[in-house]
């Protein structure tokens, strides 16, 4: 009992990530008609952000201490953050310590601006060319991305750790404990959904970009500027991908070519809840993450050897099967 | 002479006027008078560096290809000359190998077997490479020692720890200095019954690809013969990125080991993540839960971050031995890039040596004299201790470091802490071991 | 000519005539020089330039004319390969049997998942095509490692229990790949003054292989088949007021160019008998996708214009180092060799990705109809003179 409950956890874990994503690339998909395989990148370039965060606070300055040798023998370079040196060592330390969270908003801003850049120099001229060139340019796209932030950071995983406060484990139950961090991770996830949500639901903002997902001509034809609110979507949509990126950062080290990695499922999770669908994304975030977790206990690989390889991919297929466009698909759209 | 505006035909005539159009066979049909594949002219020798530099191993391929920068600058004579001055074989003077200069191509494993291959076969077909070198997993390094056979040239293998490489697929033209699953079980196995006891349960998981098998079962095997249960063994996804649903688990199975058999990436990941549960603060009756990780490498525990302290792993090779040949390596390596060389930058540089060493003993370029010259090689002074290059398999026998995440580390670089040198008798086995058998040499090819 | 009208004839000589001198068009420069680094003219790179133009060629044939874009078409190929070594272990060093073998097998893959697949059409059949195919890597890659050979690649080894042939040459090694005795290995070097041009018996296999898929390739654009094919993609709801059922018109589509893959693997065997999980990822099958976008889909020669471009930058661009670099600009004074270096180096070498993904973005911004559309911009501006308009022999790109 204790395991399934801890592999629903897992699940629900694994399916924030997957929902964030996925909702991101639902909100352009859905708004814009764009197929974006540079979303990946973008949740890439948010785990980097707190990467850069973390490297900005600890810009230090050099001593020699000559009680001690480097590799080579030479008297060793101790450095010391300017943070530590200005705040003193406990105030400075505890400062860098809460990088990963001290980067949401360090995060906001420049995403949003990455979003813009990308929509009004690259994505807005592709609006009205086929799905084949949108994939290509976005999928060149992602790869300058990621090849820019190799040059710069390496190949090699980067460690963002928690905050002291907020890593360790939970002690749920008696016999149920869970990493404190996944726990933030996952209520964090439901407030960006619930955020998006309650932004498209209940402002005009958000009412006029329903409309125009519905049938953008009539909007425009109503004197409605919706290519500045398309844009803005276009920003929103990075803020979401790059914040789940920022806050995956401490569950694993981020590298740079991690948007691949989740690249792929967040298609699939899109098009398993259906083109178009918001909800759908979510909940099919959720249900492939927890689906995902189930196939990967001891008992159920026994009894189907390598069905922990491919249970997303099968899970897909039996639903794109009896439900023609996935959960809760919109007629019409990219069919 | 142009070639602009002829025929086809027309260059064929031209040329065989000219005298020149000699039919040179190329590879797998060399000309008979050289017997060999890319025989070298009399001035320079071309070898070829086929490292990942793009993918989830790019830095190791870099630290590879540093490396080989430095042994290419050393054999020519350059720089401080490094470990040719401690290598007990003193025939390489720093004039090339048998006096013509060295120079060298570089490739793109991309770590895939496919494109290893493209790669190493462009270097053999276009740019005249005479030997392979390079590599940073078994795959790639299984596929092309069995291409460097084929093609009648030497292959050193880099970066490659799956027992097969010198077990089920060896080949006759193959040479791996690295060390394998097997000795990094028998050296690690002993430390880890002596540090937390003969008695423990351990809970394995493993990449589900084959240099994850041989290394569970080697560790497993291993354990298990000084009293250890395995109390399980879960397979996991090469492409897994989050090992939280593998992880939990292993909370309540009884176990108090948790043995990562994971290398890169997964390593990382999933090692965060053991820590991120609570693992290291447990107890399961009275006894502290421990994890291992039995293959480790500084730039992975780099990536891996604090959540190294404290846990036990082997290694090939660290930059903080004290002998002759680590330090005159690690010196020049460090003065001209700046930071210690890799295990991977070691291996790599030691077999450029070896191999140039083999031809130079050898007196010839030709697979089969370098083949014969390493075959049963005993030398020293590389940085690992007295070592055998054995005969019948094609695999380095020496010593083997078990190492510790370093508590308190005073740089960047010093994550590792040396536990105990394992002596090179301690990890031996017989050719036929259970563990490398099914493959055979079979007879060095030089490609005529 | 063979049932083709002029244009078509055309294109096709071009085409065999381009890949018969391709070992002197690919290496233009003499060896010694420092440029013979962009030469691509050896064996493996030809045949791969072939081998990937027919798998884009059958790409094509389903993507350019009906517009159903397959993200799972690597599939095909990885199991064309794994047909391929099967039949050169068990059988025969021959590569006929293996290729027949590999074409057959695909197709029934193809029968099977195209079946499934084409149930749903746009983005929903893409991730359809996309789930089969990432199931096949990840099985092939762990659990059917017996089969497959797992991470290692299928290879053959000194006691495969060949039926008609040896297990091991007489001096112990691996029999090679043969057409009928014609060594697919066999290779012999031209040497013109400086120049050297290799001619290989497995690139003219390979290439005689590729002009016969091409042709057929032309013959199925311009058939009424073709017709039909294209007039699914248009509007297939018309179609089916018409009383007629696109299903079995798709569904062929799908099998040939799913035998056009697993052809594609078969030949990548026989040149080099070793079949890895990696040809059937995701990554090979988006390959695949951008290799046909970036040349033109649509287009009879685009896709293997597109296939020679990124293989081209795969094999070539990454291995231009910064010694390589030196050793150009070398003729400069010190401090601007550096410095040329130093702008140079991010996009070659390690950096050939970047130069990748820097050319898709130029290439479909500036060239909506991919590189044949550069090439006809290119000849619109020589023949701007002429009053009329040559008739374009292309469709227009797909979607």
């Amino acid at each position: 009992m204790d395991s399934i409950i801890l592999q629903i956890l897992n699940g629900l874990d694994k399916g924030s990530a997957y929902a964030l994503i996925a909702l991101g690339l639902t909100l352009i998909f859905g708004t814009l008609g764009v197929v974006n395989f540079a979303h990946g990148a973008l949740f890439m370039i948010g785990a980097f952000c707190s990467v850069t965060l973390q490297r900005i606070l600890n810009l230090s300055y050099e001593t020699i201490d000559a009680t001690q040798t480097d590799f080579l023998g030479n008297p060793l370079k101790v450095k010391t953050p300017y943070l530590e040196s200005w705040f003193g060592p406990e105030m400075g330390s505890s400062i860098i310590e809460w990088s990963v969270p001290l980067a949401i908003l360090f995060a906001i801003p420049v995403m949003i601006g990455i979003g813009f850049i990308m929509e009004r120099g690259l994505i807005k001229h592709f609006y009205k060319r086929p799905h084949a060139d949108q994939i290509l340019v976005t999928f060149g796209l992602a790869i300058v991305l990621q090849e820019i932030v190799k040059y710069y950071f390496g190949a090699n995983p980067i460690q963002t750790p928690a905050p002291e406060a907020l890593s360790g484990i939970a002690q749920l139950t008696s016999t149920i404990v869970y990493p404190v961090w996944r726990i933030v991770y996952f209520c964090f996830s439901l407030l960006i959904i619930g955020a998006v949500f309650a932004f498209l639901q209940f402002t005009t903002f958000g009412m006029v970009v329903r409309a125009g997902m519905a049938d953008r001509e009539t909007v425009g034809l109503l004197g409605i500027d919706i290519d500045r609110k398309f844009t803005i979507m276009f920003g929103i949509a990075a803020a979401v991908a790059g914040l789940a990126g920022v806050m995956y950062g401490p569950i694993n080290a981020p590298n740079y070519h991690m948007g691949m990695d989740f690249l792929v499922l967040s298609f699939v999770v899109v098009v398993v809840g259906g083109m178009g669908s918001l909800p759908g994304a979510v909940l099919a975030g959720f249900l492939l993450g927890i689906l995902e977790s189930f196939a990967s206990m001891e008992q159920v690989i026994t009894l189907i050897p390598g069905i922990n390889q491919i249970i997303i991919y099968l899970v897909a297929i039996v639903i794109l099967l009896t439900r023609p466009r996935g959960l809760m698909g919109r007629k019409g759209v990219m069919e | 002479m142009s070639i602009k505006n002829v025929t086809r035909r027309g260059v064929i005539k031209t040329g065989a006027a000219a005298g020149a159009g000699l039919a040179l066979p190329t590879y797998l049909s060399a000309a008979s008078h050289t017997g060999f594949t890319n025989a070298p002219g009399n001035d320079k020798v071309t070898l070829g560096f086929n490292v990942p530099q793009t993918g989830a191993y790019a830095d190791e391929g870099a630290d590879e290809l540093r490396a080989y920068e430095l042994a290419v600058e050393h054999l020519n004579g350059g720089g401080d000359g490094g470990m040719l001055s401690t290598f007990s074989s003193q025939v390489l003077d720093g004039t090339g190998i048998l006096g013509r200069k060295v120079e060298y191509v570089t490739g793109d494993t991309q770590t895939k077997s496919d494109a290893a291959r493209a790669s190493a076969k462009s270097m053999i077909e276009k740019d005249g490479a005479i030997m392979i070198t390079g590599g940073s997993s078994s795959g790639v390094a299984v596929a092309v020692q069995g291409l460097c056979q084929e093609a009648g040239v030497i292959f050193m293998a880099g970066l490659t720890h799956s027992n097969d490489t010198t077990g089920k697929d060896k080949k006759a033209n193959g040479f791996r200095h690295f060390f394998n699953g097997y000795m990094s079980a028998a050296a690690l196995a002993p430390v880890l019954a002596k540090n937390y006891g003969n008695d423990r349960k351990a809970y394995h998981l493993t990449a589900d690809y084959t240099w994850g098998w041989t290394q569970q079962e080697s560790i497993a095997a291993a354990t298990e013969a000084l009293g250890w249960q395995t109390v399980n063994n879960v397979l996991t996804p090469l492409a897994a990125t989050d090992f939280s649903s593998y992880i939990a688990p292993v909370l309540n199975s009884g176990a108090d080991v948790l043995v990562l058999n994971h290398y890169g990436g997964n390593m990382v990941n999933s090692l965060t993540n053991a820590v991120q549960f609570g693992l290291r603060e447990k107890m399961v009756d009275n006894k502290q839960f421990e994890i291992v990780v039995p293959l480790y490498s500084r730039l992975m525990a780099k990536g891996a971050g604090a959540n190294v302290k404290g846990i036990f792993g082997s290694t090939n090779w660290h930059w903080s031995l004290q002998d002759e040949g680590s330090k005159a390596f690690v010196k020049s390596f460090g003065t001209k890039y700046g930071f210690p060389p890799s295990q991977a930058a070691h291996t790599c540089y030691v077999q450029t040596l070896l191999y140039a060493d083999a031809v130079q003993r050898g007196g010839s370029f030709n697979p089969c004299s370098v083949g014969e010259a390493l075959e049963g090689f005993e030398f020293d002074g590389l940085g690992n201790g007295p070592t055998l290059y054995r005969a019948e398999d094609h695999q380095c026998f020496k010593d083997v470091l078990v190492v510790k995440g370093k508590e308190n580390p005073t740089s960047e670089f010093d994550l590792l802490e040396i536990v105990e040198i394992t002596p090179r008798a301690q990890v031996e086995y017989a050719p036929d071991h259970p563990m490398f058998a099914g493959g055979q040499l079979g007879s060095c090819n030089p490609g005529a | 000519m063979l049932g083709l009208d002029k244009k078509d004839s055309t294109l096709l000589l071009i085409v065999v005539a381009l890949t018969m001198l391709a070992p002197f068009i690919l290496n233009p420069f003499p060896t010694e020089s420092g440029l013979a680094q962009f030469n691509a003219g050896y064996p493996d790179l030809m045949q791969r330039f072939v081998i990937f133009g027919i798998f884009a060629i059958g790409f094509n044939i389903l993507f350019g004319l009906t517009g159903y874009l397959s993200f799972g078409h690597a599939a095909f190929l990885g199991i064309g390969s794994y047909s391929a070594v099967w039949m050169f272990k068990l059988l025969s060093m021959n590569i006929i049997p293996a290729i027949l073998l590999s074409v057959v097998i695909a197709g029934i893959f193809a029968l099977v998942i195209g079946f499934v697949s084409l149930r749903r059409t746009g983005i929903y059949f893409s991730i359809l095509t996309l789930a089969f195919a990432q199931m096949s890597f990840a099985l092939a890659y762990s659990v059917l490692t017996p089969l497959t050979n797992g991470e290692t690649g299928l290879q053959l080894t000194l006691n495969d229990p060949r039926i008609l042939g040896i297990s091991q040459t007489a001096d112990g090694s691996i029999p090679v790949t043969n057409l009928f005795g014609l060594e697919m290995r066999g290779a012999f070097d031209l040497v013109v003054g400086p120049w050297s041009f290799t001619f290989s018996a497995g690139y003219y296999v390979c290439a005689v292989v590729m002009l016969l898929a091409f042709y057929m390739s032309i013959r199925i654009f311009r058939s009424p088949f073709g017709l039909m094919l294209r007039a699914i993609k248009s509007n297939q709801q018309r179609l089916n007021y018409t009383g007629l059922n696109p299903k079995p018109y798709t569904l062929a589509a799908f099998v040939i160019s799913g035998m056009y893959a697993g052809l594609a693997g078969g030949l990548m065997a026989a040149m080099d008998p070793l079949a890895g999980a990696e040809r059937m990822q995701w990554t090979a099958s988006g390959e695949v996708v951008l290799m046909t976008i970036l040349g033109g889909a649509g287009t009879l020669i685009g896709p293997v214009l597109g296939a020679g471009m990124i293989k081209y930058f795969e094999n070539i661009f990454s291995k231009i180092n910064d010694n390589v670099l030196h050793s150009w600009f070398s003729f400069m004074p010190d401090g601007l060799e550096d410095s040329v270096v130093f702008i140079i180096h991010p996009f070659v070498g390690k950096g050939w990705h970047l130069t990748l993904g820097i050319i898709f973005m130029l290439v479909v911004t500036f060239l909506p109809g991919g590189l044949v559309e550069g090439g006809q911009r290119i000849a619109r501006l020589f023949r701007r003179k002429k009053t009329v308009e040559p008739k374009s022999a292309k469709t227009e790109p797909a979607e």
